[in-house]
């Protein structure tokens, strides 16, 4: 569960001291662990951001901005966000109500229904692409349907669609549950027996209670909506200026030697990783701030009681 | 608004083999608190719940006011429901919360504003409309679930463990509050409790749980003084059962080191009910032939201390005494004691007795 999901509870106090036997004793060791993180994450993630920034600007930003404004690139931009403005809405629809239908009701294979779930993680994206190949390819299961509709799906903006949504669907749906879960259904009950409906309890007390959850998977789908590479580039089919999105362009790009065009493409989804870290943490500091501000304020002392016989302070 | 239950029963786990409540009949008194008392694991949430409607009985009836509710949605039953954990909405303020049933019934601004304000007074949170719950202390919070639970003006109220959460200090004050609302109020009330104090103090009428079933029920007079059973003389009052026989004239108990005057048959065999503060002490040389008691452990608190006692026959129980009258005799651990009962209640054991 994200730190978003389940902040502090008020009041706890972090400890931010030095001079505790327990901390000074492991100074070598803190020193060395500090050392190796730092080292881990200047090699393995800021020197490739460095390079795909680096690379793209390498002949020029005039070269930088043509690549970008080219008319393919313009086309897969649009096409992945597309296929993120369809994959979030319908997986925040999916997400919520298998969220409410574990976390609120009992029922025979509700556990085969969480694994289940889990599924499009565990499979390779590669195979899920297949999969949506077998199932509306030119051979597949639904090709009869397909044809007297006349439409396609594979090699298509429809798949692209498909493969994305089934990729990033446990995403909204794994961290609304986390939160719904941690949380009870106290507050849910308590509404209940006060005549509130079903639909007015969600709106008006789960919704609330749990949107930090769903924020947090939004943005978690929206990164992975817009970096899908695998089963997206199975159903694609690499048609110019129709079916590549933004990663499949850059792959194209690259495999043309168009490195800096390649590389021009890979900072614009660079970028968009690092918005999305920042809305990320953005979210993070306003859920902890809320709290911060609420365990700041005093809380004023019990009101004591009239004087009346028999009652004891 | 009277409450009854008929038979209710309910089982929980995959097979049914939990039982929660089996086959409960109980009525409650207009205007008055009736509490449902027992240990953890009596069952009395899930009676209560099953009142409420939050969980649907195997089977049986519950009636509210002599309707029968059992096919009733929660909403529909117009009760007023406050749990242990106090559910405060916790993103509404302390308005938004009390406001809440009245806002779901569209009742009109002004009215859900004079509403609110009243309770606030009764439940004495004036002032603190716009804090959120977690700005309030613990017994705070529960007032605002009170308030928030009489919005709506319930045919009845609920009360699972209202005070639970809370410390000694500001339970006390709170169950003496909640005693003043209920004067003022007058709404029949269930409270679940297993705190035997707290159901002695507040209610009425008590019903005594033990594993689903309903091991006694009456004023709190009747279970403190008429016991039906070891369990309930234990529960109430932690009275230990000691048996023993009539031996001239006198219930001897434990070789002898305990007794009490009866007019039962010579050889009877007894129970008695032998609560802490039902104990005198009185302290001995050494030396002395008769079977004596050994003190074992003393510990004061407050005007009463509490003694340990160990018995000729091995066995221990607890006495409680006014701490002058310990002072007065010296008494210390390890010394040696004889017990006088004073006002025990001795019954002869009928065969089918079973402890």
């Amino acid at each position: 569960m994200s730190a978003a999901a389940s902040p502090p509870p008020p009041g706890q106090r972090m400890y931010h001291g030095h001079g505790t036997p327990a901390k000074t004793e492991g100074r070598l060791a803190r020193l060395f662990l500090i050392g190796a993180a730092l080292t881990f994450w200047a090699l393995f993630l800021l020197a490739p951001l460095v390079i795909v920034f680096g690379s793209a600007l390498s002949e020029g930003i005039e070269v930088y901005l043509a690549a970008l404004a080219d008319p393919e690139t313009l086309s897969a931009i649009r096409l992945t966000l597309l296929a993120s403005a369809i994959a979030v809405p319908v997986n925040l629809l999916f997400g919520l109500s298998v969220a409410w239908l574990i976390s609120k009701y009992d029922f025979t294979g509700k556990s085969l229904l969480i694994t289940l779930i889990d599924l499009p993680f565990s499979v390779s994206p590669v195979i899920v692409g297949l999969m949506f190949v077998l199932l509306f390819g030119a051979r597949g299961w639904f090709a009869p349907l397909l044809e007297a509709l006349d439409t396609h799906v594979i090699f298509a903006v429809p798949g692209i669609v498909l493969a994305t949504l089934f990729i990033t669907a446990p995403l909204i749906a794994r961290e609304v549950l986390a939160v719904m879960q941690a949380q009870g259904d106290s507050e849910e009950e308590a509404a209940l027996t006060m005549g509130a409906s079903g639909w007015t309890i969600f709106r008006r007390i789960t919704l609330p209670k749990v949107k930090w959850g769903v924020i947090y998977g939004v943005i978690l789908c929206n990164a992975r909506a817009m970096g899908e590479f695998g089963g997206v580039s199975v159903v694609s089919g690499h048609i110019r200026g129709e079916t590549n999105t933004l990663p499949l362009h850059v792959e194209v790009l690259y495999n043309e030697y168009q490195f800096a065009a390649a590389f021009a493409v890979a900072s614009l989804l660079a970028f968009l990783a690092l918005l999305t870290l920042v809305l990320k943490q953005f979210v993070e500091w306003r859920a902890h701030k809320k709290l911060h501000a609420l365990s700041m304020q005093d809380v004023p002392a019990p009101l004591s009681l009239p004087p009346t016989p028999g009652v004891s302070s | 608004m009277t409450v009854s239950v008929e038979l209710l029963e309910k089982r929980f786990g995959s097979r049914r083999e939990v039982v929660g409540v089996d086959r409960v009949s109980f009525t409650a008194k207009e205007h008055g608190i009736t509490s449902l008392l027992g240990p953890s694991g009596s069952g009395k949430s899930t009676l209560l719940r099953l009142v409420a409607g939050l969980e649907v009985p195997d089977s049986g009836r519950v009636f509210i006011d002599g309707q029968d509710v059992t096919g009733l949605p929660v909403r529909q039953r117009q009760i007023g429901f406050v749990f242990q954990n106090y559910a405060l909405f916790r993103h509404m303020t302390v308005f938004d919360n009390v406001a809440f049933g009245l806002s779901i019934k569209k009742a009109p601004k002004s009215e859900i504003e004079g509403r609110v304000q009243e309770l606030l007074s009764l439940v004495q949170l004036r002032g603190y409309e716009r804090r959120l719950p977690d700005q309030l202390s613990g017994g705070q919070r529960q007032r605002v679930a009170l308030a928030r639970a009489l919005a709506t003006s319930p045919r009845v109220m609920l009360l699972d463990e209202p005070f639970g959460a809370l410390d000694t200090r500001v339970r006390v004050e709170l169950r003496d509050w909640l005693h003043l609302l209920h004067e003022k109020t007058q709404v029949t009330t269930l409270l679940v409790t297993h705190d035997q104090e707290e159901a002695l103090e507040l209610s009425e009428h008590v019903v005594l749980l033990k594993d689903g079933k309903i091991e006694q029920a009456g004023s709190p007079m009747d279970l403190y003084e008429s016991p039906s059973s070891p369990f309930v003389a234990s529960f109430l009052g932690g009275a230990k059962v000691l048996t023993g026989s009539v031996i001239d004239g006198r219930a001897q108990f434990a070789q002898d080191s305990l007794s009490a005057s009866v007019d039962l048959e010579e050889g009877a065999v007894v129970d008695a009910f032998v609560r802490p503060h039902d104990i005198r002490l009185q302290k001995v040389s050494k030396g002395s032939g008769a079977s004596f008691s050994r003190v074992l452990r003393v510990v004061r608190v407050g005007a009463y201390v509490k003694v340990s006692v160990l018995l000729p026959d091995g066995d221990s129980i607890h006495v409680q005494i006014p701490r002058h009258e310990l002072d007065e005799q010296g008494i210390a651990e390890g010394d040696r004691v004889v017990l006088d009962l004073r006002d025990i209640r001795v019954t002869q054991r009928t065969p089918s007795y079973v402890i």
